[in-house]
């Protein structure tokens, strides 16, 4: 029978399946960090269980860890409590750990890719909704609670009901400025916040074909953001060249063999999905949001649509505006904006940094912008480095931070004032998200860089032409 | 051995008719910050309960003395987007609640929901708006979920509607067991399986 993608990774991993409930579904990869796996720890340890598969799970710490003066003790006692958990849980129950300082250590769906933990056909999951990042390299992958955190550790099974199947084809090209990042919240805004609730997504067409890898995570990672379990992209021969040689990934025969395998992982041609949508790439500009959910978000160049406009209630939307002192009908650009944040496990790698760059390049920040840039990991840091990017941030006036989650969800320091604008290259606009009171608007790097310079919204075309 | 069993509630409900709450907005990531399961019910919904300076804002429903002891929350459509932070779930429970009945869930907010014995319940729109209108006619209104039979009725007029739970889930929450539980039941099984797996 024609299989999708989604379909063979998901039953390859299925240890038995109960008559209408839950399939016992095995776990390949289990990634963990410091916020949401003490108590699973605490849990596994309360009813005598053990880590069934240590060599199987992997730590890294990145939510609440400081992006200055790593190598000083962390202040703030809580987060220092969770970090110290975090390492003690790790080498008491025989966990690779990279914790704060670590040369392998960053953002846990930035440095999973990068050491070769990520791989095509395994099932991966994490106390973390951004694990859909790692479906870019036909994984299954998807957040967890800690319930199911424990559930891992103790059994190395989760158990979920198979999700209905949805596939998002693009094709086309993409225009001057426009990104993945636009991309991906061009699908979330046609498909508002919750349009793929109850759905995996395979995103298919030329769009996804002609793009990086580093693309591929910022889309597969927004993926939650319109309410799918996950998205994935089927792996091709970049995904391979991707992968190869790194540090945790198969080699020699093993390599050969898993090879065979993940050269089957594509959809049949004649296999069927619940749903299927079509877009044009030439449909998409660079997006930026206007509300208080990643799904409010429109080109750069339109104005906030009418009430009547929109899907659900005209309440929650009249509050959604007023938390970010917009109106109905406001264009974006020429906003004055008081904060800019490129970095997270959505924006935060080489390309994005290089992206920014293509902007800043001799030009200079805005003086009343504050701008924090913080690389997804300290292997983006040493490339931003060998490749001079450091410099051409400096003399543009701006200066790079350790790496780490950061004002993605300010459980740090780094939190934007109440009532701040802030053009943010992260994953959500919620109220507060980057600190009480905060305002985001959710944007590409381009569109970040191109903000920071003329300290307003800007349409990151108009600073690209003449490059 | 996980949690208290559920079988059938009967309460009054706390309203909260917003849709699309994100589990950002039921625990703020600031709170996320303790190494124990306690405390997260004095944080639930902090930044719509409280203002800057700790003060309560009175309108939010959930600082209204008259819903004071509610079990149930009715929410809007798609109650717990975003973040996997099962630390929504549990300021669920620890504020109190047994129960949130809304037209639509988050995937990820109700698996966690069903993981720590609290029930997510899906209703049709027009049932979540008859409830949301009964609660605002009488707060004091009281609403009866009955696991056993799926049904959610209103109790001052009797209308009622069934809602849908797979009956693995549902046998979890009659008895209290969890999916640990299960899982170290078939151990071997799936250690046999783990053995298959290529890497």
């Amino acid at each position: 029978m024609a299989k999708t993608l989604f379909d063979k990774v998901w039953d390859s991993h299925v240890v038995r399946s109960i008559k209408d409930g839950p399939d016992v579904f095995f776990i390949d990869r289990h990634f963990i960090h410091e916020v949401t796996s003490p108590v699973a720890f605490l849990g596994l340890e309360s009813r005598g269980n053990t880590v069934l598969y240590p060599e199987k799970t992997f730590a890294t710490a990145d939510h609440n860890t400081p992006t200055i003066n790593q190598h000083l003790p962390v202040e703030d006692v809580l987060s220092a409590n969770q970090l110290d958990a975090l390492e003690r849980n790790a080498a008491k129950h025989g966990i690779l750990h990279w914790g704060l300082g670590d040369k392998n250590n960053g953002i846990v769906h930035v440095v999973g890719p990068e050491n070769g933990i990520t791989l095509p056909g395994a099932t991966i999951v994490c106390g973390d909704s951004h694990t859909s990042t790692h479906g870019a390299f036909g994984a299954i992958a998807f957040g967890i609670g800690t319930s199911e955190v424990e559930m891992v550790l103790s059994t190395q099974c989760i158990m979920q009901p198979k999700p209905k199947k949805m596939r998002i084809n693009i094709n086309g090209k993409l225009g001057l400025g426009v990104t993945p990042k636009d991309v991906a919240l061009f699908i979330i805004s046609q498909q508002t916040t919750s349009g793929a609730t109850g759905y995996f997504v395979e995103y298919a067409g030329d769009v996804f074909r002609d793009m990086s890898m580093e693309g591929r995570m910022t889309v597969c990672n927004l993926s939650i953001e319109m309410g799918a379990r996950g998205g994935m992209i089927a792996p091709d021969e970049k995904t391979f060249e991707y992968i190869k040689g790194r540090a945790l990934t198969p080699k020699g025969k093993d390599w050969d063999k898993a090879m065979e395998y993940w050269k089957t992982l594509h959809t049949d041609e004649n296999a069927t999905f619940d749903i299927e949508f079509n877009y044009d790439a030439a449909e998409i500009e660079p997006m930026i949001t206007y509300g208080t959910n990643p799904g409010m978000g429109m080109g750069v160049t339109k104005s906030i649509p009418n009430a009547s406009q929109v899907e659900g209630g005209v309440e929650t939307y009249k509050k959604s505006l007023g938390y970010m002192h917009f109106n109905e009908g406001d264009t974006m650009i020429g906003k004055k904006i008081d904060y800019v944040f490129l970095g997270s496990c959505t924006n935060g790698r080489i390309e994005d940094f290089r992206a920014f760059c293509s902007i800043v390049k001799g030009r200079k920040k805005a003086d009343h912008v504050i701008a924090w840039l913080v690389p997804g990991s300290h292997k983006v840091v040493d490339q931003i480095k060998e490749e001079g990017l450091d410099k051409i941030i400096t003399d543009a006036g701006f200066e790079l931070r350790e790496p780490g989650c950061s004002a993605c969800l300010a459980m740090n320091d780094d939190k934007i004032p109440a009532g701040k604008l802030a053009v943010s290259t992260s994953n959500r606009n919620f109220e507060g998200r980057q600190g009480p009171g905060s305002r985001t608007l959710l944007a590409s790097p381009l569109v970040a860089a191109a903000s920071a310079i003329e300290g307003f919204v800007t349409d990151p075309r108009a600073l690209l032409v003449g490059l | 051995m996980a949690y208290d069993k559920f079988v059938t509630l009967k309460s009054s409900a706390v309203p909260l008719p917003i849709e699309n709450v994100d589990t950002d907005q039921i625990i703020p990531a600031r709170f996320l910050k303790a190494t124990e399961r306690v405390g997260f019910g004095d944080n639930f919904f902090r930044d719509w309960r409280y203002n800057a300076d700790g003060t309560p804002k009175t309108d939010f429903p959930l600082n209204k003395e008259i819903y004071a002891g509610s079990k149930i929350l009715v929410g809007g459509r798609n109650f717990g987007s975003g973040s996997s932070r099962e630390h929504a779930a549990w300021a669920v429970y620890d504020y109190g609640l047994r129960c949130v009945i809304s037209s639509a869930f988050a995937d990820i907010f109700k698996n966690n929901c069903l993981n720590i014995g609290v029930l997510p319940v899906q209703v049709s729109a027009s049932f979540a708006d008859l409830l949301f209108d009964a609660i605002f006619a009488d707060p004091k209104t009281e609403i009866k979920v009955d696991l056993p039979s799926q049904t959610v009725t209103l109790l001052s007029t009797g209308a009622s509607e069934k809602f849908d739970i797979n009956p693995y889930k549902k046998d979890n929450m009659l008895n209290g067991f969890d999916d640990i539980d299960y899982l170290k039941n078939i151990e071997e099984e799936i250690t046999t399986f783990a053995q298959t797996r290529p890497f």
